[in-house]
């Protein structure tokens, strides 16, 4: 049955089979795709590229935040950052088994990741210097991962959808705990405040990119919008982004380092700047500042972990031969 | 990364969990243990961090039978003319009570 495939990016609206037709006929009537059913290569294709993306940045994410654990300010915070680090875990895990749904298996993710072949979100190559780094990841990137997400709990896929949906209640903990750091420092002596508006001045440029490259160069834009695994273009989510952080940042008296930045009466939109995006694409690339870093630290906690996994099958394979020994007698 | 290739995958287990309420166990996700008690101990972990249930059941996915998605038509159009299993079919005069 998947003889009958068409290549990207014309898939979505070649009615070449009854297959094809009845799964056009689906996503135009909104109706979920579900893991049994018949899709276009190209649309499996994608989806397993947008989704393994996904999870492997929600595990990479714990990186940068894991960093500052053992030196959060109070035993209150650590708890707190250790749950957020436990949530991204359980988000990979999610967006994993939705991904494995497609056809792929977890171990193959795994070693796509370690490998260096597969990417995952740009933003976990830049390091954690200070604590309100932490604050500001959660204020900015999980802000912007929230804006990114929601519309994608509507999206044609079922499987993703759903763990989106999880994604999402566990997503706002994040931003909020993070806004309450920044607030708490850009509220504190002058040196905590100094320390907030530095950690923005780093973070706001890498947070407006993370929703890829402007809608006039992004290659997938037009078929996943077809395919609406992909509801908002690039520069329509970046647009809300700034829209919604700006007032958000006014009201922590900092300042958003960018000169552009100014609300146009005329759209209701603020109007701002255009990112450096040759540095997004050195960081894509594997040249920013911690890509070596952080793949470095997933294969040695791959490495260091080995045993576990060989003493759980062990474990296992044990108690099920004991187990067909009494079940015989 | 040495050991994915020549240790067997861990096999997937469908996760469900019962709320508080009174409500069926429902499916929440999976994910992949070596035995029960290790996907047990994982879906409490992975689907339970925020109150979400009080019960949780693991299945082998692959001890699901699920029915094809091709035989949709097959299976669920006829029930979709019968319209008079529902209580909506019925006309009930104006004024009638508790019916």
């Amino acid at each position: 049955m998947y003889t009958q495939l068409v290549d990207a990016p014309e898939g979505a609206s070649e009615a070449s089979s009854p297959e094809q037709a009845t799964f056009d006929d689906k996503i135009d009537r909104s109706i979920t795709i579900e893991a049994n059913d018949w899709m276009p290569e190209a649309y499996r294709k994608t989806l397993l590229r947008q989704i393994s993306q996904h999870a492997h940045s929600e595990i990479v994410g714990m990186l940068p935040e894991g960093n500052w654990i053992s030196r959060a300010p109070s035993l209150e915070r650590k708890l707190i950052l250790m749950a957020k680090v436990q949530d991204e875990a359980g988000h990979g895990l999610y967006l994993y088994s939705a991904a494995e749904t497609l056809g792929t298996s977890r171990d193959e993710m795994t070693e796509a990741l370690l490998s260096g072949r597969a990417k995952y979100s740009s933003i976990f190559n830049y390091p954690t210097l200070t604590w309100a780094d932490v604050g500001t990841i959660g204020w900015l990137v999980d802000g912007a991962a929230i804006i990114n997400q929601i519309p994608l709990t509507r999206c044609s896929y079922g499987p993703y959808a759903r763990a989106l949906v999880r994604v999402c209640k566990e997503e706002s903990f994040h931003q909020r705990q993070g806004f309450e750091i920044v607030s708490t420092l850009a509220n504190g002596s002058p040196e905590q405040r100094a320390m907030a508006q530095d950690a923005l001045d780093r973070w706001w440029w890498p947070s407006v990119m993370m929703f890829g490259p402007p809608d006039s160069e992004s290659q997938h834009n037009e078929t996943s919008m077809r395919w609406k695994i992909k509801l908002f273009s690039n520069d329509e989510l970046r647009q809300k982004f700034v829209d919604q952080t700006v007032p958000q940042a006014d009201t922590l008296g900092l300042r958003i380092p960018d000169p552009e930045l100014r609300f146009n009466a005329e759209t209701g939109h603020y109007d701002f700047g255009t990112p450096d995006w040759q540095e997004f694409y050195d960081v894509v690339r594997g040249n920013g500042p911690c890509n070596r870093d952080r793949l470095r630290s997933r294969r040695e906690a791959h490495d260091d972990g080995a045993w576990v996994r060989d003493a759980a099958t062990a474990h296992a394979e044990k108690r099920a031969a004991r187990d067909s020994i009494s079940s015989a007698a | 990364m040495s050991d994915s290739s020549d240790r067997a995958a861990w096999p997937l287990w469908e996760v469900f969990v019962r709320s508080g309420h009174g409500l069926s166990h429902k499916h929440v996700g999976s994910l992949h243990a070596t035995d029960a008690t290790m996907a047990l101990q994982n879906a409490r972990d992975v689907y339970t961090r925020r109150n979400e249930g009080v019960s949780v059941w693991v299945v082998k996915s692959s001890d699901v039978v699920a029915s094809d998605p091709s035989d949709r038509e097959l299976l669920f159009a006829p029930a979709r003319d019968k319209t008079f299993r529902h209580p909506t079919y019925y006309t009930v005069p104006e004024g009638v009570k508790h019916l």
